[in-house]
């Protein structure tokens, strides 16, 4: 039985998007994948929670796929964790929908990689500034993977970086539905990149 | 009389049977009038002798199909299309009439007949070309947009034929007719004004008649226009849009200049008005008819024997052109940037010849500029390419389209050809914000409106507005329903807003629906009828004033309007039962079904809008409930806990 892949996509200008639409696009043709384009489904915010908490019992892998806003998901994501997370759903008391299942992120940040260090002017790496959502997976009881992320993302279609990244995330996402990958190995990486040098499989 | 009728049901007949059956074969309106034509002359002999008179008459058809032209060519659409319009109509045409004149030379003949022959084979077939281009969706792509910049450039310069081709007589026919019409002269007497008049006053004339038409349009149309309108007779505005385009065919003929460019200049005079729209529903039936007509006396006029006499010349000359024209099409479209799929798209669509060489060639025959045997000729020369363009068409969806097929493909993403149309009926208070919102977003609408005074409103304040009766069909025609992907019915009249979207539902399955309803009954009729997506007019503003009254009591505003949200939400997830039950109410007679749910929901809404807070499943604030006090004393760390798989 194949794993479930739910993606959850953030996106609030993708007539503007270089990287992510494309991205999305090629996520949302494999199989075994759920595309959730936030903004075009809760335009007012209006996130309806049970049909949320539903889908994710549906689905063995969640996905949140944005572009970092000011070190976080944009807005929406944001809302949707307050909303759907629920006490008795997702944490707490009776709350273990979501044991044992597999949280990843699928970033893009328009600073360059070296800005993403502790020598660097963001003076954290990027798992270091996701360590909100890793810790609420960890309260979740999900398993928490280390981000697919892409830098410089304002240039990279210009610098023709767009299909690479693309190719390596499909990669990744056909492992993990046919439950090819080795979730140990990968989850004390910085980057799910580094374990998915070009070209290589896992 | 008992003839006429006779004669009048033989056209109608033969025009009834075979243009659809033409149309089901995929060979176009054109030539099922031509074929119908085909059949009752030569083939058949129903008809004989009288086709010259209706063909003369028949010409009518085209006087209004350039009125419609001129109505189609705002100044603004013709601006932005100019570098395709001027440089390539006009590099294509000049580079081909010459081409085909100097082959018509080789042949031996006349520079003068041969310029002539040149003109009416540069001509391409409009009707057919853009009606097919249409059937297969093929407007808004690159090929597409040229070949209608191209065969509208034609439409226009055949005005300057017009004007040219009485220019090119030739000596020795010219002799001929005069003899002739001196004899005849003296029996008739034909109606012209300008005839003895000295050079300089026939001059005059001419420029204060094409001053009047000008003038006559653009100012005293539509005070005329306005008050016929306002009389709401439909007939009466049919009458005066006649009544338009005869008087300037009759003035211009007076003063012996062509009817066709009259109609032509009235039509881009009256290209801006509110009334475009109207007028081309009301002239389009009697242009197509007439044209029909004309096009069935052609057919009619073929020349069997002269075909089978002449079979291999016909062919060769018709191979010929097409071949070169295509030749030069080709080479041409490189020059505009028009490659692969589109340049073969504009190369095939272009090379036949068209409707409008069937007028040239009985106009130059009337003004001696060519002889009878050659115009029979060349009538079978053309109607033979036309029947020709078809078989191109499938020549290019057949062999061209799978050889480009897949460099089509890779530039699909993000490329939308054309932007989607919209047209709003009815532009009161509720279709003008509609209409901002979409107008500031660049999206293209067609707003209809049967209130003249409103119309005028809308205009003086640069709103694009037309006057017409949105629940007419044809109407909805003209103004490119088959082009427009949304249709936003905003019109105040309630019962015909139902009739339009029921109508609109079943005739234009594919086009969106959006309605204004004016109350909750109307928005059920109107969904019983089809719409896609009903706004009640009133509902969100009301909303919207309880949500202001709710913040003013004391609740905080974003509560408020989580609660307003709330509101909407649950009334949604019971409509589909209440509109159920209207449908069986409706259906039994006013039962007690509607207003007993009604009742019954209104208790179900209170009950979840005021449930406890502090309830999971509190509608109305699910979602930022804390979790239960001291719950962070039994917090455990799961990943302490053993694993459960």
């Amino acid at each position: 039985m194949p794993n479930q892949v739910l993606v959850l996509f953030a996106h609030p200008s993708q007539h503007r998007s270089e990287v992510n639409r494309p991205l999305a696009r090629a996520t949302e043709a494999l199989d075994g994948v759920t595309m959730i384009d936030l903004y075009a489904e809760y335009p007012d915010f209006r996130i309806d929670i049970d049909r949320e908490q539903q889908r994710l019992r549906e689905h063995d892998i969640v996905v949140f796929m944005f572009p970092l806003y000011w070190y976080s998901t944009p807005s929406i994501l944001k809302e949707w964790q307050d909303l759907v997370l629920e006490y008795g759903f997702a944490y707490g008391h009776d709350g273990t929908e979501l044991r044992g299942k597999l949280l990843l992120c699928a970033v893009t940040a328009g600073g360059l990689e070296d800005a993403y260090r502790h020598q660097g002017y963001n003076h954290y790496s990027i798992r270091e500034l996701l360590r909100p959502i890793e810790q609420t997976a960890m309260l979740c009881g999900m398993t928490y993977l280390p981000p697919y992320a892409l830098f410089g993302s304002r240039t990279a279609l210009e610098d023709g970086r767009v299909q690479a990244h693309i190719d390596g995330w499909v990669r990744i996402v056909e492992d993990l539905v046919a439950g090819r990958c080795n979730i140990a190995s990968l989850a004390d990486a910085d980057k799910l990149n580094e374990c998915y040098p070009d070209g290589a499989t896992a | 009389m008992t003839e006429y009728f006779i004669q009048a049901f033989i056209y109608l007949c033969a025009a009834v049977i075979a243009v659809p059956l033409a149309k089901r074969f995929g060979l176009g309106s054109v030539l099922g009038y031509l074929i119908a034509g085909v059949i009752i002359g030569p083939v058949v002999g129903l008809v004989g002798e009288e086709t010259d008179t209706l063909q003369r008459f028949a010409e009518f058809g085209v006087v209004m199909m350039l009125f419609l032209i001129g109505l189609q060519l705002e100044p603004r659409t013709l601006w932005s299309m100019r570098s395709r319009l001027v440089g390539l109509g006009g590099l294509q045409g000049g580079v081909t009439i010459v081409a085909l004149m100097g082959a018509a030379m080789l042949f031996g003949l006349d520079w003068r007949l041969a310029l002539t022959i040149g003109m009416i084979l540069l001509l391409s077939s409009t009707a057919i070309v853009l009606q097919t281009l249409e059937e297969k969706g093929l407007t808004g792509t690159e090929g597409g947009r040229s070949s209608f910049a191209v065969l509208l450039f034609q439409d226009i310069i055949v005005i300057p034929m017009l004007a040219l081709i009485p220019l090119l007589e030739l000596p020795e026919l010219a002799r001929q007719a005069r003899d002739l019409s001196a004899q005849a002269a003296d029996a008739t007497g034909s109606i012209d004004l300008v005839s003895g008049l000295p050079n300089w006053v026939y001059a005059l004339l001419m420029l204060a008649a094409i001053a009047s038409v000008v003038f006559g349009g653009h100012y005293l149309s539509r005070p005329l226009f306005r008050f016929v309108a306002l009389s709401g007779l439909r007939e009466v505005f049919t009458a005066t849009a006649l009544m338009l385009v005869i008087g300037i065919a009759a003035l211009m003929s007076l003063v012996g200049l062509s009817p066709a460019l009259g109609a032509f200049m009235a039509g881009v005079v009256l290209a801006n008005s509110e009334f475009r729209h109207e007028l081309m529903t009301n002239i389009e039936p009697f242009k197509g008819l007439l044209l029909g007509l004309f096009f069935i006396t052609v057919g009619a006029g073929i020349n069997f024997g002269l075909l089978a006499a002449n079979w291999w010349l016909v062919a060769l000359i018709t191979v010929g052109f097409i071949a070169l024209k295509a030749g030069l099409t080709y080479l041409l479209a490189r020059l505009f940037g028009i490659y692969s799929r589109d340049r073969w798209l504009l190369t095939l669509s272009l090379a036949p010849a068209g409707e409008f060489g069937f007028v040239l060639i009985s106009f130059s025959q009337q003004n001696n500029a060519m002889p009878a045997a050659i115009a029979d000729l060349l009538s079978l020369v053309v109607a033979i390419s036309m029947l020709l363009t078809p078989a191109l068409f499938i020549f290019f969806d057949r062999v061209l389209v799978p050889r480009f097929g897949a460099g089509q493909a890779q530039r699909e993403q993000d490329q939308i050809d054309e932007r989607g149309r919209v047209i709003i009926a009815g532009i009161g208070r509720f279709g003008q914000i509609v209409n901002r919102l979409l107008v500031a977003n660049g999206v293209e609408t067609v707003v209809l409106d049967y209130d003249a005074k409103q119309v005028d409103n809308l205009r003086r304040l640069n709103i694009k507005s037309y006057f017409g009766d949105a629940t007419r069909p044809d109407l909805l025609e003209t103004a490119g329903i088959n082009q427009a992907e949304l249709f936003v019915i905003a019109i105040d009249d309630r019962e015909r807003a139902v009739e339009l979207v029921e109508y609109m539902h079943q005739r234009y399955p594919q086009v969106d629906l959006l309605a204004r309803a004016y109350d909750q009954l109307h928005y059920y009729q109107l969904k019983q009828a089809g719409a896609d997506h009903i706004i009640k007019e009133t509902y969100l503003a009301a909303l919207e004033l309880g949500r202001e009254a709710l913040t003013r009591l004391g609740h905080h505003p974003f509560r408020a309007t989580q609660l307003k949200r709330t509101f909407i939400e649950l009334e949604n997830q019971m409509a589909e039962d209440m509109y159920q039950s209207w449908v069986a109410s409706t259906e039994e007679g006013m039962g007690p079904g509607y207003r007993e749910l009604f009742m019954q929901q209104e208790a179900v809404m209170r009950e979840a809008m005021q449930a406890d807070r502090g309830d999971r499943h509190s509608v109305s604030e699910r979602g930022w409930n804390p979790p239960p006090k001291g719950y962070a004393d039994q917090l455990v760390d799961p990943e302490a806990l053993p694993e459960e798989r």
